[in-house]
């Protein structure tokens, strides 16, 4: 088995057993069933202000989690080990952003749908919200992968990383909420899908320079 | 057993002029050593006096203040050394035998688990999470990465810390296997672990 994939597989097995799943599908669930009680009983200005709002608790939900993504391998000296691999360090943050999709980033997505539902988007455009939402998550653990790599060494970084990353969370927010409010719906999707693969390339290069340094 | 082929006579790890700085304090200063396919490094030195920052700098995780580490005949740092620090790098979830799995794919490793499980004493313990185990048996499964891939350098921080008599003679017995194998190792210790050094080194004076 190659080192990708036993990182891979190791990932998903520990991010599955410590319930990583639940925080953020909690927050997002959460955050996105408040915006009806606070906007009131209209529903016209939920359906239009309501879907974009979906985008904003994806990303917070996201970000929410980042904080522990690598500072619990520093911690434990596994981070050593993952620098001693015959693998690149850049595969292994990749592997570690991939499992990171799985575990959060897809069911983040799926969960849109019902969560768009309910802030009154359109029936037909239900399928396209939960794909931008799966492509805009990439993005957001693309840049996320970063963020939590800076702050690895910090104690309580989470204010930290939410510096650093709401800047370059702001380019998928801004596209999805279109996509999901269904202005130019496919170029938007486009740059979407141009802000995720963007994110995957340049994030796990800048991630694994940051904790080569963190390792000294 | 798992390191059959002996590694290569020519390989040689040479220290020369190194100096360690940890923040702004200096360390330790013009450090220099040879260490021969077959070598037992023994560093001795202080609590603080640098030595877990040398070893960290020789596996190749940051660079020296001055001086220079030339790993001879040897592949780059990342595929030739094996480092078993402090931390263990064990995930408290995880089961002995799960861990064995992630490293064996980590460092690509052919070597059989339940052997290198009997190797360290841990064959009865290999469905107990890594929570559960005792001091000792932590180190133990820490120590079982030095037989799972053959890596020619072993650099080890304090490897019998927590280890019972048995363990000790254990450590003893593979530090041994693995120089009579040509490989190197390097052991920061307080007390001697067993097999006599051919060097020893004081750090921090």
């Amino acid at each position: 088995m190659s080192a990708f994939a036993a990182l891979f597989r190791r990932e998903l097995s520990l991010m599955w057993a410590s319930g990583g799943l639940m925080t953020p599908l909690g927050y997002f669930v959460g955050a996105a069933t408040l915006t009806p009680l606070a906007m009131g009983p209209d529903r016209a200005l939920l359906a239009t202000a309501g879907p974009p709002l979906v985008w904003i608790a994806a990303a917070l939900a996201v970000m929410a989690t980042l904080e522990r993504l690598f500072q619990a391998d520093l911690e434990d000296g596994s981070l050593d080990q993952m620098m001693l691999s015959e693998a690149p360090l850049e595969a292994l943050v990749l592997a570690k952003g991939a499992a990171f999709w799985c575990v959060v980033g897809a069911p983040l997505a799926l969960a849109g749908a019902p969560v768009s539902i309910a802030l009154q988007a359109p029936i037909d455009r239900i399928p396209l919200i939960v794909a931008a939402l799966g492509v805009g998550a990439a993005a957001f653990i693309g840049v996320g992968l970063v963020g939590a790599a800076v702050t690895a060494g910090v104690r309580r970084g989470g204010v930290l990383i939410a510096l650093i990353v709401l800047p370059f969370f702001a380019p998928p927010v801004i596209f999805g909420a279109a996509i999901a409010s269904g202005e130019d719906v496919e170029a938007a999707f486009l740059i979407l899908l141009g802000c995720a693969l963007g994110a995957t390339a340049i994030g796990p290069f800048a991630a694994a320079a940051a904790l080569r340094l963190q390792a000294e | 057993m798992g390191q059959s082929h002996p590694f290569s006579k020519s390989a040689t790890l040479r220290v020369e002029g190194l100096s360690l700085r940890r923040g702004q304090r200096q360390l330790a200063e013009g450090l220099s050593f040879v260490a021969p396919a077959g070598a037992f490094v023994e560093l001795r030195g202080g609590n603080g006096a640098g030595k877990t920052t040398l070893l960290r700098t020789i596996a190749g995780f940051g660079r020296p203040a001055e001086g220079t580490i030339v790993y001879e005949n040897l592949a780059e740092p990342a595929l030739s050394i094996h480092y078993v620090g402090h931390l263990n790098a064990l995930k408290g979830s995880e089961t002995v035998a799960a861990h064995v799995g992630y490293w064996a794919g980590l460092f690509s490793s052919p070597a059989d688990m339940v052997e290198v499980l009997g190797r360290v004493g841990l064959e009865r313990q290999r469905d107990l999470p890594a929570r559960v185990l005792s001091q000792g048996q932590a180190r133990r499964l820490a120590l079982s990465r030095l037989l799972l891939a053959p890596r020619p350098i072993w650099v080890l921080d304090e490897p019998s810390a927590g280890l019972d008599a048995q363990g000790r003679a254990m450590i003893a017995k593979l530090i041994e296997a693995h120089t009579n194998n040509n490989g190197i190792a390097l052991a920061a210790v307080h007390e001697p672990l067993g097999p006599s050094p051919s060097i020893t080194l004081t750090v921090g004076g």
